[in-house]
């Protein structure tokens, strides 16, 4: 007993739907359209100087030997970001999720990061890290003797800004984690106990096959958040330094464009970037999802 | 009956007068959007308040735009739609972009379009001549004027042995890097450091120094400058700096200011170059050492240094008002021009004062003597009349070129390159940026 409703207006369900349609062409289209079309001239900030030049602002960018690094930094801390917050995460859930008596206080307390804006976020680890007035930078240096300096040093700098990103990444991850699994059935896990499985082989077997759709789904947003929620971090903590080194795309499209005012490189530069995450979300649609097991 | 009819009318005429009156006295708005916050911003908000209670005719509203580059967007944005401000704050390196906007209504016309004679030569040179156009007329009117000088730690000095610096006459690099070794020696885990290098280390270097920052007289002349920073002496400079960072005569601490003033304030060094808008900052944080200022060092070949150059932002007044309301521009411009306003605003804040005749006041007034170290960037800035080289610098894209030189600063710093190979590759990179800044305005 299907109960249909039958429109006999063909134009009803299109009027349905325009506002819709409006907002969506309002505020997602016509910017994207704006930005490619900003794309493909030479202009100065004030809009009187306009000329079109085809693909001039996208060849510059490719010969531009910069541009090339800084995609590759972006594509290492993309990866580490989502790796560490993700791994991290996954840990903290585990635990998490076994029954102990302050779990709630816990969970609740895990939660809190994700509040933290980015940019704050970004501060925070500074202040744990500058080697001039950071306390773990000390600690560092002192007490582990290992050479630490994330003003002069690249890779120092690089992965101050992973931790930072990540960080805050951790707690959205561990909420996904632990509604995953409360959702695994117990009967499974208890079964797979009986028959002699070590912990870490329930997990294995067990647990994370089923965690599978959240693990898909959390690594799409982790990586989506690295490539463009990051730049609070960067632009609080290292403004793409030192030597360009943590120079990511999102970071460079706002300096060329905002700060630089060159705002046909910086609407190439974000067409690129638009175009990158398309090919990411695609490929993990099309060969990570296959391996994804949607229970239901 | 009639009587009172004619009562009423006269009453209602004359209300009507006393309306239309009091709609013809409304005063004229004026707004200004600036980049001025926090202690600045409130000292910006009491000038704006002493010009609206010095006259009726006109009400400023200055609004807080966020920093420089959110006001400059700000002000880009409001011009593309038609509802720009009167009068908009940019700073120095946006002085080309806003010239060649073609939005601009020049302040030399305009001072001279509504009735004011404005004796030019009264302000301080150096300042002025960072705004001017080809022909020597003013294009903005300069706010806020820093120039960088040498701060150092007197009490580290008197424990090694040497005498305060002459707040006048500079010492060498060469001097500098004994005494940098001396603190080294003495304890110190730092000679120098020095916030914002391409500003301090290479344009007013080059400045001091008198070599030229980039051909077609750094700009002034034309869009089709080049760089000139990868020259043997700017290389010498930043390769010496390198060979200091050795035994830690010099430490580098970022590209802005705060790395910088932190170690100096943490007494992590005795020697910390800055903005003259330092003071500030040092004379609220400092409370466990007597610190002081002195001009930024010359080469020892340098018989005869040039002037230093200045940083800070300048107002721009925007097309597209009418003449009422730009009389009440020139109006508010003039009122701070004016001695009492430029005495408040470097009494308050350590920018310049950009008349010469507020400087005079203050000297006569005995401020300086009270505060020596105020003066070191004047007398620094004002030793010698500009020249092609020191008057300022003028380049297409040149918040990207300073990024560039940063970047490849650093990579000197950290040592992925040599000095001369860094400053080249800054030059190469820079004049890509260049050319395309030409070509948008061909």
């Amino acid at each position: 007993m299907i109960k249909r409703s039958i429109f006999k207006n063909r134009l009803l369900p299109y009027l349905l739907i325009l506002p819709q349609i409006l907002v969506t062409a309002t505020f997602f289209y016509w910017p994207a359209a704006q930005g490619v079309y900003q794309s493909l001239m030479r202009s100065d900030p004030f809009g009187l100087h306009n000329r079109f030049i085809w693909f001039d602002n996208f060849i510059a960018l490719f010969t531009d030997p910069l541009y090339l690094k800084s995609i590759g930094i972006t594509l290492v801390f993309s990866a580490s970001v989502a790796a560490v917050s993700i791994s991290m995460g996954l840990f903290i859930a585990t635990m998490a999720n076994r029954a102990f008596k302050v779990k709630t206080v816990i969970r609740t307390m895990l939660i809190w990061p994700y509040a933290v804006a980015p940019a704050i976020s970004g501060i925070l680890w500074l202040f744990l890290l500058h080697p001039s007035y950071g306390v773990v930078a000390l600690f560092i240096e002192k007490y582990l003797s290992i050479p630490w300096n994330p003003v002069l040093n690249g890779n120092d700098a690089l992965a101050m800004v992973i931790l930072a990103s990540a960080w805050k990444e951790i707690s959205y991850n561990f909420v996904f984690f632990l509604a995953g699994m409360q959702s695994i059935p117990h009967s499974l896990i208890e079964a797979a106990a009986m028959d002699g499985a070590s912990p870490f082989r329930r997990f294995w077997a067990i647990t994370l096959p089923m965690l599978s759709p959240t693990l898909f789904f959390v690594t799409v947003m982790n990586i989506i958040y690295a490539f463009f929620d990051t730049f609070g971090v960067i632009h609080t903590v290292t403004q793409g330094g030192p030597g360009g080194a943590t120079n990511i795309l999102v970071y460079k499209v706002y300096q060329d464009g905002f700060i630089g005012l060159n705002l046909g490189s910086s609407a190439a530069q974000s067409i690129v970037l638009m175009i990158l995450i398309i090919i990411i979300t695609v490929l993990q649609f099309k060969y990570v999802e296959r391996k994804v097991q949607y229970t239901g | 009956m009639r009587k009172r009819s004619v009562i009423t009318a006269v009453g209602i005429i004359a209300l009507t007068f006393f309306l239309c009156g009091q709609v013809m006295a409304k005063p004229i708005t004026i707004h200004w959007w600036h980049a001025m916050r926090s202690a600045r911003g409130e000292v910006v908000k009491e000038m704006i308040k002493e010009f609206n209670a010095s006259q009726d005719k006109y009400v400023v509203v200055g609004t807080n735009k966020g920093n420089y580059d959110e006001t400059v967007n700000a002000g880009i944005a409001a011009i593309r739609a038609g509802k720009q401000p009167h009068i908009l704050q940019s700073f120095e390196v946006g002085t080309l972009t806003m010239m060649l906007s073609g939005a601009i209504y020049p302040v030399y016309k305009l001072m001279a379009d509504m009735g004011y004679k404005v004796n030019w030569n009264d302000y301080l040179q150096p300042v002025l001549s960072y705004y001017v156009n080809d022909d020597g007329n003013l294009m903005s009117m300069p706010f806020n004027s820093s120039t960088p000088v040498m701060y150092y730690n007197v009490d580290m000095f008197k424990k090694i042995g040497i005498a305060p610096l002459s707040k006048t006459e500079p010492i060498t690099w060469d001097q500098l890097g004994d005494i940098c070794a001396k603190l080294v020696k003495a304890g110190v885990p730092g000679g120098m450091v020095t916030a914002w290098q391409s500003w301090i280390q290479i344009e007013n270097y080059s400045a001091i120094q008198n070599l030229p920052f980039a051909t077609k007289a750094n700009g002034y002349e034309g869009l089709d400058c080049e760089l000139t920073i990868n020259n043997d002496k700017v290389v010498h400079h930043i390769a010496q700096l390198k060979s200091w960072m050795k035994d830690n005569r010099f430490v580098y601490a970022g590209q802005k200011y705060q790395g910088a003033k932190s170690e100096f304030i943490g007494q992590k060094v005795g020697v910390y170059m800055d903005s003259i808008s330092a003071i500030a900052k040092l004379q609220k944080a400092v409370k466990d050492f007597k610190w002081d200022a002195a001009p930024l060092p010359v080469e020892a070949w340098n018989k005869e240094p040039q002037n230093s150059i200045i940083g800070g932002a300048s107002n721009w007044v925007l097309k597209g008002h009418s003449k009422e309301e730009y009389k009440g521009v020139a109006a508010f411009l003039a009122f701070l021009a004016t001695n009492k306003m430029q005495e408040f605003w470097h009494e308050k804040t350590g920018y310049f004062p950009i008349t010469l005749t507020a400087y005079r006041d203050l000297k006569s007034k005995g401020y300086y003597k009270k505060y020596p170290y105020q003066e070191v960037g004047i007398k620094q800035m004002t030793r010698r009349n500009p020249n092609k080289n020191s008057r300022g610098l003028r380049l297409g894209y040149f918040i990207q070129i300073r990024n560039i030189i940063n970047e490849e600063l650093e990579l000197v710093w950290n040592g992925k390159k040599t000095a001369k190979e860094a400053l080249d590759s800054a030059v190469k990179r820079s004049n890509v940026k260049l050319r395309e800044f030409e070509k948008t305005y061909e």
